[in-house]
């Protein structure tokens, strides 16, 4: 996993409250084998009509959204299914840190896994920032991890805090099958203990 | 010893290790694996030159992209096929046992895990899939993972997780005739919303959670994911040892006894405190109908289509309003006049023979309305074997709605089975979320009962007020 430490980039907004999974990446493109090339199908119900032409109010068909890395969003964002589909979309796409007054839990948790942030708000911030990308053109942030702030070069500066462990993965770029073999032993003991009848005869 | 909730106990047995301010090392009793979340886990073992550390508690079946028709052609779609055949390697490679197309046993998974005994109470579970929330109705701790952490539990058996905390939901009184457990999971939704839970594991109490049988209850945690929950629980009893009992992978003879006195040291104690408490009266709850594109977007059925206006905050109005001129609906219409084109009855919600027998007791004797497609698909072989035994494919097919072979089907339509855009389907599933049944397709989630009678009438109608037809013979009694 690429480390992530900060970024400044656009600020694209998506302004619905609880957008699931499915809208993230419709179940049509989840028969793909590889973790790669989902980009392309990211919203693709909302960024696309029935005749695949680009739907020119979509938020993210808009020109000046293009290059944006940072997402802000509303309450219960990636709710639904578990599909990492959904976060292995957002990054191909582009965005490497989204920012929502909430997430659903195992988005959120998909999400560390594949190096994107997810950062969580208070409601009123977050409705500030949809202001802030309203007004100004070309609005950008700079999400700094190593210093856990957001700044947008204009005075605003936001404070943010991330879950400690996982923002030690996301600097160092983690992998946490490795460090969870790390404990092989506890593990190994565990298993010598296991409780008899949970042994599962075939 | 302080009291613990039943999660706590389940939780602290399975903690291998924790660290202050690190995520807790749990380990995973079982591990159910489907082809759509489970190919680049797969794959990312075999870069790391890993292995599946414990394939003997590792199961895995097909369900979310097989066709439910004639299962002897080969499935069309090169893509699916291509889905399918890559699990099929990855089971051979890896050692991991499969329920295939052609295993009698083959079903949606969280159908067939419970059916061949394999969820038991205090057991840690996890599968790619949001409604692994299911096998919490035994009283395990269950839930979703993605795939990244699939490939985890493969190569260690274990989970680095971030302890939840607790949330009962008490749902006392007794629940009126004709209103199910889907109606009560539905209307918990529909009242507190669809991240109330988020954070959380539920632990369902009360009267009429006791009294629910346990495919009732696994529609009710099924669905606790809808709530945003981490898991749903419900406390093993008789109920629970009756079901388990004698099932293929239930433990036998000594170890049975064993184990039930261990799983009836689970259920929460006396004094233990959960981090919130909601109640609901099953009393006032109705047979339940959404109206929108979001699980809590639901009413009961004597109410009508809400209006943006009736909401308090701006992001609820607005996505009121998406939610209408998404589902075509005028605010303030009777959901007794909102008229379907098609019935979806199966899923892991409601695919169960209990749910099957309960709507053929509806639809036994009628005819589904002549501009009504309604099909059944079971949830598992061994679902469809048990209905055809006790002839409810018949009273289907004779009311005209189509018999199919077992999978996820029309619940989240990856496979032929696809709602066409504006066709309005009423539907035993588990999400109404823009575009899950089909592009364009419109979803309201219902009782397998509402599903059926709603297909006869052609509109949504009050299943408390159905006339239920006698079957003729009474072949085996249980219609």
């Amino acid at each position: 996993m690429e480390p992530f430490k900060k970024i400044t980039s656009v600020v694209a907004p998506l302004d619905r409250v609880n957008v699931d999974t499915d809208a993230i990446i419709p179940k049509q493109f989840l028969k793909r084998i590889e973790r790669t090339g989902f980009g392309q199908f990211l919203f693709y119900e909302w960024r696309f009509d029935e005749q695949e032409n680009p739907n020119p109010d979509f938020e993210l068909n808009k020109p000046q959204y293009k290059d944006a890395h940072i997402l802000i969003a509303r309450n219960n964002f990636g709710c639904g299914s578990s599909r990492e589909h959904a976060p292995w979309a957002l990054l191909d796409y582009g965005f490497k840190v989204i920012i929502a007054p909430s997430f659903a839990d195992i988005f959120h948790n998909n999400c560390f896994k594949n190096g994107i942030l997810p950062i969580v708000l208070p409601e009123e911030t977050v409705e500030q920032l949809f202001q802030n990308v309203a007004k100004h053109k070309g609005y950008q942030l700079t999400v700094d991890l190593e210093n856990n702030k957001i700044t947008d070069g204009q005075g605003l500066e936001i404070p943010f805090s991330v879950d400690e462990y996982r923002r030690e993965c996301l600097l160092k770029g983690l992998d946490d099958i490795g460090v969870t073999l790390m404990q092989e032993d506890k593990i190994a003991e565990y298993e010598k203990n296991y409780p008899s009848y949970y042994k599962i005869a075939q | 010893m302080k009291p613990r909730t039943m999660f706590e106990k389940i939780w602290d047995n399975h903690v291998i290790y924790s660290e202050e301010n690190k995520p807790s090392l749990l380990y995973i009793d079982l591990h159910l694996v489907h082809e759509v979340t489970s190919p680049q886990a797969f794959e990312g073992l075999r870069l790391a030159g890993r292995k599946v550390r414990r394939p003997d508690l590792t199961f895995a079946t097909i369900d979310h992209n097989v066709p439910t028709t004639d299962r002897s052609l080969p499935i069309e779609d090169p893509i699916s096929r291509q889905q399918i055949e890559t699990l099929r390697a990855n089971c051979k490679e890896f050692g991991v046992t499969l329920y295939d197309l052609d295993s009698p046993e083959q079903g949606v998974v969280h159908v067939m895990g419970p059916e061949l005994g394999l969820t038991h109470p205090g057991k840690t579970i996890v599968c790619g899939d949001s409604h692994t929330s299911t096998h919490g109705a035994f009283g395990a701790l269950a839930f979703g993972i993605g795939t990244s952490e699939v490939e985890h539990v493969l190569a260690t058996q274990c989970l680095q997780q971030k302890k939840p905390k607790t949330l009962e939901v008490h749902v006392e009184g007794e629940l009126p005739t004709g209103v199910t457990a889907k109606d009560i999971i539905l209307a918990i939704i529909a009242k507190w919303g669809t991240d109330f839970a988020t954070g959380y594991v539920i632990e369902y109490t009360g009267d009429a959670i006791k009294k629910l049988s346990m495919e009732e209850r696994m529609t009710v945690c099924n669905m606790s994911i809808e709530a945003g929950a981490r898991a749903g629980l419900i406390a093993p009893d008789e109920t629970t040892f009756a079901y388990l009992k004698g099932r293929r992978f239930a433990p036998k003879g000594e170890e049975w006894e064993k184990a039930i006195s261990a799983w009836k040291e689970l259920v929460t104690d006396e004094g233990a405190e959960y981090d919130r408490r909601v109640v609901i009266n099953a009393r006032e709850i109705e047979p339940q109908v959404t109206w929108g594109t979001s699980p809590g977007m639901g009413i009961g059925i004597s109410g009508v289509v809400p209006a943006p206006e009736d909401f308090a905050t701006e992001n609820e109005r607005k996505a009121t309003q998406n939610a209408l001129a998404y589902m075509g609906l005028e605010p303030h219409t009777p959901i007794t006049e909102i008229e379907i084109d098609r019935v979806f009855i199966g899923s892991c919600t409601n695919g169960r023979i209990e749910d099957l027998r309960a709507a053929a007791k509806i639809a036994n004797g009628y005819k589904v309305a002549p501009h009504v497609n309604a099909m059944v698909v079971p949830g598992s072989g061994m679902v469809k074997e048990q209905a055809e035994k006790e002839g409810l494919d018949k009273i289907f097919i004779e009311a005209g709605f189509e018999w199919r072979e077992p999978g996820c089907s029309m619940c989240l339509a990856m496979n032929p089975d696809v709602l066409a855009p504006g066709e309005r389907c009423a539907s035993t599933s588990n999400r109404n979320f823009e575009g899950r049944q089909g592009r364009g397709g419109r979803t309201h989630l219902v009782s397998p009962e509402m599903a059926a009678a709603a297909a006869i009438a052609g509109h949504f109608v009050d299943v408390r007020n159905w006339e239920v037809k006698e079957r003729e013979g009474k072949a085996h009694g249980t219609v």
